[in-house]
């Protein structure tokens, strides 16, 4: 049999996509915390699925007379905001549901980017060992040497959107400037987060490779590529899914962060980073623009990390 | 001991050497841009030229990161562009302002975390250390521009008991010690919910383990039994584990230092990266990057030295 081992290993009920999906949920329903994340992570989900259908106000429309206006207070033309509205007459509920889908967005990407980059690296660095360690773990120690803001503030100031380098790609290859930021926001996240996942996935399959089936394989012969993306990723999910899940918590508030500092996506788009620090603007009068922002990215956040929390919990129980 | 900590040693300078050459060739290895950024977008060609031509960047690329190595080591950075005075000074001031917030907020979050982390670690699966997990994964789950803008909105806007900004335009005093409760405040609840969690595993994992069964069974006070046996062993861990996560602290700091418009390091880092102050930028990029390695290297030798099992051997 030289065919691949993942279906020889899991069991049969749950070999479709849709039967592993319901037994994960329903050994996760078992757990209320785990329960109260998914919940909180599929409201933000759906949110973001489904904000254009909703009756909102256009997040980028300013109404003329009703800036800075106070939780469910209607303007003139007698629309309510529920929300109140922002120093620019925009409706915060608008705004902060789109920046839903705009956080949702980039931070996964960077997420899967910096995800694979780092599984790779750490599969190579654990499996093949030698000098492939040796360069891998060392590229990584130099990465995690930085405090995470300090490495994003050196390289989006030395190739930000603003640099020469973030200017050519505007004017060179004609890219869109939201796409020109949101590539280097990923790339940046992908320098700080990839050598972190590298190094868990490094320690996981060093202990897998000492199991009979990688020893198997080799004797069938299978090359070294085949065995680390088919024999030993898939073989280190379980813990693999749990830090995805803390991983997407913290790259969303890295991207928010870097909004609130205003070195994330370019305005108008309401993201919620720079929502707070527009709302910082103005003091008192503000404080609307940034409560919402700043509750809505905590409990997107809180429901990913209890999410994980419960996932931890039943991948511990069996 | 003496070996590893040279072998540490040796590590550490060559972090530092590689990512002192990443920061050289990011920042300084395309003159005409670096010429563009210190004179301004308006300098005409002419000036940039001879500003290059007069100040040696004409010369071979090694010969210059040598140089710029040389002074960096002797603590020369350069000049600000910004503020037009040298690096090294702004450094110090600042640094110090980091190193009086950040050592508040360590000695804080270090005795709460150590406390909440032991009464949990003794009870696992209690009610009370359920509660305390919970807590712990909410707060850190709150990001510190986050939590800081909830706290403000609290006791600034509406109990109107602290100022909401921290510049200490008096320089710092006692007068006005106030303005870094709030930043104290947020840097602490984002950080102490990962060391207690940290205690509480090593504190668990003490627990069940047998000289702590055979304390107890051979009838020994239980209080006794945790303060003389247990903590001792549990505390090594999470010791070395929140020294290395000064790297994490640090980031935290700038944040805050941003949001509160703190004079310390963080603020002085931010500014520079937004206003493109670059001979700033390497230097502090440099200074975070030695804390970081240097609190691994505390660590590292901290941990042998607490640990009998591998002092001994």
């Amino acid at each position: 049999m030289t065919d691949t081992t993942a279906e020889e290993t899991s069991t049969p009920e749950a070999s479709s996509a849709g039967g592993r999906f319901l037994k994960a949920f329903a050994l996760l329903s078992e757990s209320r915390i785990g329960m109260l994340g998914l919940a909180i992570v599929v409201f933000w989900v759906t949110m973001a699925v489904i904000v254009d259908l909703l009756p909102l106000q256009d997040p980028l429309a300013q109404t003329r007379g009703a800036v800075n206006m106070a939780m469910m207070s209607e303007d003139k033309t007698g629309v309510m905001h529920w929300m109140g509205t922002d120093s620019k007459g925009r409706d915060i509920l608008s705004r902060l549901l789109h920046g839903s889908r705009i956080v949702l967005f980039w931070s996964t990407i960077a997420t899967v980017v910096a995800y694979s980059l780092g599984m790779l690296m750490g599969v190579t660095a654990g499996y093949r060992g030698g000098w492939w360690d040796e360069v891998i773990s060392y590229i990584g120690n130099v990465l995690l040497a930085f405090p995470q803001i300090v490495l994003l503030l050196v390289i989006l100031s030395a190739f930000g959107p603003t640099s020469t380098f973030g200017l050519w790609l505007k004017s060179t290859l004609g890219l869109d400037k939201t796409i020109v930021s949101g590539a280097l926001i990923v790339v940046a996240i992908t320098f700080s987060t990839a050598p972190q996942v590298a190094r868990i996935v490094r320690g996981i399959v060093l202990d897998l490779k000492t199991r009979d089936y990688i020893a198997a394989a080799e004797v069938r012969g299978e090359r070294p590529l085949r065995i680390m993306l088919v024999e030993l990723l898939p073989n280190a999910r379980g813990p693999l899914i749990v830090d995805a899940c803390l991983r997407l918590g913290y790259v969303i508030i890295t991207i928010a962060l870097l909004g609130f500092l205003s070195l994330g996506l370019p305005p108008p788009d309401p993201d919620w980073g720079k929502m707070i620090s527009e709302g910082r603007e103005w003091g008192y009068f503000g404080l609307n623009m940034m409560l919402w922002p700043a509750l809505a990215i905590s409990s997107l956040v809180l429901g990913l990390n209890l999410l994980a929390d419960g996932l931890r919990e039943i991948s511990l129980r069996d | 001991m003496l070996q590893l900590a040279g072998k540490r040693l040796v590590q550490m300078a060559l972090i530092m050497l590689t990512v002192s050459i990443l920061l050289f060739l990011s920042f300084e290895a395309d003159i005409g841009n670096l010429a563009t950024k210190i004179l301004g977008q308006y300098s005409t060609a002419d000036q940039r030229m001879l500003w290059l031509e007069k100040n040696g960047y004409n010369e071979p690329l090694v010969m210059r990161y040598l140089q710029w190595a040389w002074n960096a080591m002797r603590g020369d950075f350069g000049e600000s562009l910004q503020f037009a005075t040298p690096v090294s000074k702004l450094l110090k001031d600042h640094l110090l302002n980091t190193a009086i917030l950040g050592g508040l907020v360590f000695a804080i979050t270090v005795s709460i975390s150590l406390v909440l982390g032991v009464l949990s670690g003794i009870a696992e699966g209690s009610p009370r250390d359920r509660s305390i997990t919970v807590l712990a994964v909410v707060t850190t789950s709150i990001p510190e521009f986050a939590s800081a803008t909830i706290l403000v909105a609290i006791f600034v806007f509406w109990l109107d008991w602290l100022p909401g900004t921290s510049p200490f335009t008096n320089g710092l005093n006692w007068a006005d010690a106030n303005q870094l409760v709030l930043p104290v405040m947020v840097l602490v609840i984002y950080n102490f919910g990962y060391y207690t969690r940290m205690t509480r595993a090593s504190m668990a994992e003490v627990m069940t383990s047998q000289y702590v069964r055979t304390a107890i069974l051979k009838g020994l006070p239980y209080k006794r039994v945790i303060m003389r046996h247990a903590l001792r062993n549990a505390l090594i861990a999470p010791f070395t584990v929140m020294i290395l996560q000064l790297n994490y602290l640090l980031s935290g700091v700038i944040v805050t230092e941003v949001f509160f418009s703190y004079k310390g390091f963080g603020k002085l880092l931010y500014q520079a990266a937004t206003f493109n102050d670059i001979y700033v930028i390497e230097a502090c990029a440099m200074v975070a990057v030695f804390i970081a390695v240097f609190s691994q290297f505390v660590s590292d030798i901290g941990y042998t030295l607490l640990n009998p099992r591998i002092r001994l051997s």
